[in-house]
Parts: C-alpha cells; structure tokens; sequence
C-alpha cells in the first residue's frame, strides 16, 4: 500500500512525523515534486475562484500523486492546540477535495483536532490506522517515534535550516550573510513554497543576507511576543507570524527588517498583517508586506525585495545622518 | 457615557431598544451610506472581509455624532469576526479617537469575564433589570424579523409595486421605537393589520428561491445593496436562512426548537461537510440541502469577498446543486458591488429559474 503525501500546506511543518509514522507502520510513502506551474494550474482550475492559491496548490498536489498511490493524506486539520484552529478553509479542505468533482484516489483524511485537549489525536489515530488496517498498538508506538523525530527537525529548524532542508538533509554550509538580518514571516506553506514564494528565502540568502523565519525562533520568543496582545490570537499559524513580528519589532537588535508574505485572500493575514504592521509602525521599524498569488510577476517581487533591502541598509548606514524628529534631510555620507 | 454600535439589520433596532432600557444615552450611527463605506475601505486592511469596513464606517460615523464607547461583538474563532474589535480599537486609536470599545463575547476568548463587561454597561441597574431589557430587546427583535418575513413572501405579489416597502418603513417607525411592551404589542397590530389587508395577486405563484449564506451579508440590506426586495420585484418569494432571532435564539438563549433546528441543519450538512469550518458554512450548506428538500425553485448565496467559511461552503455546493437538481448562484460582494451588475445578474439568475419550471410542466419540485 502506498501514501501519498502532497509538498502543500502543512507538509511544511508535519512531513518528518508522516514520514516517520508510516516508515515505522510499513506502509510506503511518496511525496508529490515540488509545486511547478503545471501542478498549479491543475489546482487552480479544480477548485473555486474565491480559495486561496495555497488550497489551488494543496489540489495541484493531489492531483499529481492520484495516479501512482492508493491513498492521498490530507488530513482535515481543526485545532493542534487547545482553544486554537488553524483555519477554516484547512477545515473544509478535504470536503472541498472530495466534491471537487475531479478524480482522486480515496483521502486519508483523519480529523485532527485538539481544541478540547490532546485526546482528539487519540481518535485521529484509531481513524488513521483502521484506514491502513493496522493495529492500534502500532500504530500508537509508531507515533511515539514520529514525535521524536519532529523534536529532532526543529533543532535543525532553530539552527536556521529551511524546512526543506532540515527534512531531506539537503543543507549546504553557508558563510553567514555579512550584509543585513532580515525576517521573513507568513504561513509556512507561503514562505517556502517555491513556486509561491518565487524562491524568497535562497534570493535573500543569494545576495548575503541571513534570513530567519518564524519556524527558526525558538517558541518561548513567540509567546514573549504574544504576551503584548490584549486578547489571545485563536489561529495556531497567525499565532507563529504575530509571535515572530512583535518579538522582532521589540527587540530591534534581532533583525533588520521584516517582509511578511501573505497569500491574497487570506483572512488569517488580513487582520493580523495589518495588526502587525500598526506595531511595527509606532516602533519605527523596517516592515514589508508582499501579497503572492498565481498570478504573482517575478519581476515586481524582486524590485520591491531590492528597494526593500536598500532602505533598511541605508538606514543602518546613515542612521546617525538621520533626525529623529524628522528636522534634516537625508545626507549622503560623504557629503560635508 | 454616549454609545454607539454597528448597524446590522434588524439588531440595530433590538439594540437601540436594549441600551436606551438601561437609560444609556444612545448615539446610533447614522444609517450606510457610500459614505460609510468609503471611509470604512479607508481606514480598515485591505483584504478584510466587508462588515468589519462597514463597522469601522460605522464606529467613526457615530464618534462624529460625539459617541465615546462602543459596543461591538467578539468571539473564539475560527472566523475572523472574533478578532474584528481588537484590530478597530487599534485602528480607531491610530486614527486618534478615544474611544472605549466594550466588547461582548464568550469568556474563554478574553480576560476578563463578560459580566464584569456587561456590568460596565448597566452602572447602578439590577441582574433583574438588565434581563428584562435584554427580553424586551429580543421581543422587539422578533416583531421586527415577523414583518420582515411577511414581506419578503408577499412583495412578489403585491398590487401596487412599493406596498410592502411602504409598511416596512411604518414598522421601523413604530415596531422600532417602540419601549415599553404596551407600545410594541400595539405597533405589532397595526403592522398586522396592515398586512392583513395589503392587496394581492392572489391567483399569482412566485418562484421560491432561498437565501442563505454569511449572516451580515443576509441580513444588512443596505449592504447586499436590497437584495430580497430586487427578488422580490422580479417577482419571486425569498425565503432567508436565517434573521436575528433566529440567530439569538439558537445562540444565545435556551431555546429548544431552535436547537433542533440547529441539529437538523448539521445533519442535512453532514453528507457534504464533515464538521464545522467556522462562521456558517456549515448552516449555509445544511440550509441549502433542507431548501433543495423542500423543493425550492433556486438558492442563492450571498458571501463578503475572502470570506472563508462561505468559501469552503461555496465549493461544496454545486454537488448540492447536481444531486437535487437546484439551480444555485453565489453572490460574492464588496465595497465595489455595483447595483446594475447584481440586478442583470439576479434578472439572467430568475429568468432560467423560471424557464426551467415551465419546462416542468410547472411543478414546483426539482428533484431530478
């Protein structure tokens, strides 16, 4: 029996436990290529015009693993924490799949929601292995190690390794970026996504900048960050973006600057990126947001990233150059 | 304390009623206009969904007035309604208006409890007194979704065109102002009365077509720019999913009928949607499967743009459509909805709902 599993979504967060889980069950497990156009477009044109193209290429994915596997694995992901979700659409996702109308082989599709407390994975367990016709023991055993294994990935995360990298070993070794720090937050099914991002990440690191994403932040610095909010975010990813921002925004020596990549249509990153940015505004500190869809131009990302980069770096330049209070203009170092 | 909150449909009235009871003074924002939601697309995000904009256009319209606190609604997710009122504090902050914005929802989802919030609104009145205005404001409410049900049935046959829009307004006149129990079961009947002797196509048989969707969308007319009364001079019966009342009644109060009603929803729903994905999507798909049972000529659904639990439902319902043979269109609207787009699209949408019932040889039932 096979599983496939789709490179979308929270592939970017959970694959090494997947991974783990059905190695140690015998069940084999495939991951569908990395997101290219035509994936998208398949997505894209399965799914409605309103979604958001994470979900088109979560669909793309699928439809690219149906013909070599029995089962495709999209769980339907409710809560991983309690008194949090993740998002809607991600509730309804393998619904959506389901009466796409499109042909897809059967969904490994366990509830997994631990809203009231973590015995919801129990259930999504049993579900998951009278699926595979595995026996619960097994099956429980199993998740013990994949639980292990993520502890193990998010060293290799927090050691600024790219989720990509930490799960295939694919790291090289880097010279550290001399030029500038630079956050760049979002879902994590935005930011590495290669097709989505066009490549963010390795296009800051090309250029000799240390890029750190919300994933690399231990997560005592994420709830540092969210202790300033009045009232308690309920979306376990918008919980790891505003984390990461407001822990950056207050502590001005970590970064340079933020770049938050949001998908168009989000309604997570509709509230939170604005909330972000309101903060970030009233410490003065360098903050970006680039909406991606898929029909994002290559060329209008780069010169936004360039202009980007260049205003944080001049500000570090000329720092001293500048009022505070906005009295002087900008002089050239150089300049008498 | 002078306060204010955002309009929607027929809460507004409730509302009102309830904060004047506890002998507040009320400051109501004026009612939508362009205006409004010019300025709430001003200064809210960009991709927000379209009633937090109109709250904002809301919320600043009644600081003009001289209101200084806010009464807003909250909740626990997953739908971004329940964050809407920490982002508009910050944004009426930034905006530099001091307000004080009080906002009532399930305690789990804020420090402090709702009571020690419902309490600031009530200085000085009893539990007892706060009750009984609370009631009087759900009677009132009830009144008010009463007639507007009525209508929304009869305008595909009324006479003289402008009849049923003509009682709404006394009703929103009297039904509305109405304070004391003694005034609205009086302004109730005459309402009724006028109802009663409205005059109708009687031999006439509308085409039926639900309404079902995002609640503010459904129920906020001046947002979905009059969509029941456009059905209802095309000549066609709607029947809304959902109004106020209904919602307080199967959120807000013990109500057992209404509880079952929920549960019958959730399992119409269960065949196309596994569980619930947020603000009502799973309503929107258990009403539109119990509206297709029913043999209902059309259904349409009304959602903001980005709205994620109606987009989730949205593309589970064209299975609903080819199971029971129901035509269904989905209405995504904004603060850029243009009025002559929606109505060509409501004529094409009520033209082949007819067409497809003559060709029926005129049953009403759209089984397959």
């Amino acid at each position: 029996m096979i599983v496939g599993v789709p490179r979308a979504l929270l592939y970017y967060v959970y694959y090494p436990l997947w991974r783990r889980f059905f190695a140690e069950l015998g069940v084999g497990c495939i991951l569908s290529p990395p997101t290219n156009e035509a994936i998208m477009n398949s997505g894209a044109r399965a799914v409605v015009d309103e979604a958001c193209a994470p979900v088109k290429i979560a669909m793309g994915h699928v439809l690219a693993l149906a013909p070599e596997v029995d089962y495709v694995l999209v769980p339907r992901f409710v809560s991983v924490e309690p008194r949090t979700y993740i998002c809607p659409k991600l509730m309804g996702l393998p619904d959506m799949i389901r009466q796409s109308g499109q042909k897809t082989p059967p969904l490994l599709a366990p509830d997994i929601d631990m809203s009231k407390g973590y015995f919801g994975l129990a259930r999504a367990l049993m579900d998951t292995s009278r699926c595979l016709e595995k026996g619960l023991w097994s099956t429980v055993r199993s998740f013990h190690h994949s639980l292990a294994e993520m502890r193990r990935i998010k060293h290799k995360l927090i050691a600024g390794q790219t989720p990509e990298e930490a799960f295939h070993g694919t790291s090289r070794r880097r010279k550290p970026g001399r030029r500038l720090r630079i956050a760049v937050l979002g879902h994590p099914y935005n930011v590495y996504d290669p097709l989505l991002s066009m490549n963010i990440v390795d296009r800051l690191r090309a250029q000799g900048i240390d890029v750190i994403t919300a994933e690399m932040l231990p997560l005592e610095h994420i709830s540092l960050g969210l202790s300033q909010l009045r009232k308690k975010l309920f979306w376990s990813l918008s919980k790891m973006v505003l984390g990461a921002g407001l822990y950056f925004v207050n502590h001005a020596a970590e970064v340079d600057g933020i770049i938050l990549l949001s998908s168009f249509g989000c309604g997570l990153e509709s509230l939170v990126a604005d909330l972000l940015e309101r903060h970030a505004r009233r410490q003065e500190f360098p903050f970006m947001q680039l909406t991606v869809d898929e029909h994002s131009g290559e060329a209008g990302l780069i010169t936004r990233l360039e202009a980007f980069v260049e205003t944080v770096e001049g500000r570090i330049l000329n720092a001293r150059n500048l009022s505070p209070h906005g009295d002087h203009e900008f002089r050239h170092a150089g300049t008498p | 304390m002078r306060v204010t909150f955002p309009h929607m449909g027929t809460m507004s009235f409730a509302m009102q009623a309830l904060l004047e009871n506890l002998r507040l003074q009320v400051v109501p924002p004026p009612p939508i206009t362009n205006r409004t939601l010019m300025l709430g697309a001003k200064y809210s995000p960009e991709c927000v969904c379209l009633p937090f904009k109109v709250n904002i256009g809301n919320f600043i319209e009644a600081i003009e007035l001289g209101a200084d606190t806010v009464v807003m609604g909250g909740g626990i997710g997953p739908c971004r309604f329940g964050y809407y009122a920490e982002l508009q504090q910050e944004i009426l902050q930034d905006l530099g208006m001091r307000v004080n914005m009080i906002v009532l929802e399930p305690p789990q989802g804020a420090n402090g409890g709702l009571w020690s919030r419902i309490s600031k609104l009530s200085v000085g009145q009893s539990l007892w007194h706060v009750a009984a205005a609370s009631y009087f404001a759900w009677h009132l409410c009830k009144g008010l979704d009463g007639v507007l049900q009525s209508l929304d049935l009869l305008r595909a046959r009324e006479t003289v065109p402008g009849s049923c829009d003509r009682i709404w307004n006394a009703a929103q006149k009297s039904i509305g102002q109405a304070r004391t129990y003694r005034a609205l079961r009086r302004a109730e009947k005459e309402i009724r009365h006028e109802i009663a002797t409205l005059s109708l196509h009687l031999h006439k048989r509308p085409l039926r077509i639900g309404l079902v969707g995002e609640i503010y969308m459904l129920l906020e007319p001046k947002v979905n720019l009059h969509l029941a009364e456009r059905l209802g001079y095309l000549g066609v019966e709607v029947h809304r999913s959902m109004s106020v009342s209904d919602w307080v009644a199967r959120h807000l109060v013990p109500n057992p009928r209404a509880r079952m009603h929920t549960r019958k929803v959730h399992e119409a729903a269960k065949p196309y949607l596994r569980g619930f994905v947020g603000g009502h999507g799973l309503e929107t798909i258990g009403e539109s499967v119990l509206f297709a049972e029913g043999g209902i000529d059309g259904i349409i659904q009304v959602l903001p743009l980005t709205c994620m639990p109606e987009i989730v439902a949205q593309s589970l319902l064209p299975s609903i459509s080819q199971r029971y043979g129901v035509p269904i269109i989905t209405l995504v609207l904004d603060e850029h909805a243009g009025e002559a787009g929606l109505q060509t699209r409501l004529e094409a949408f009520v033209d082949m709902v007819g067409a497809r019932r003559v060709h029926r040889g005129g049953g009403v039932s759209c089984a397959k």
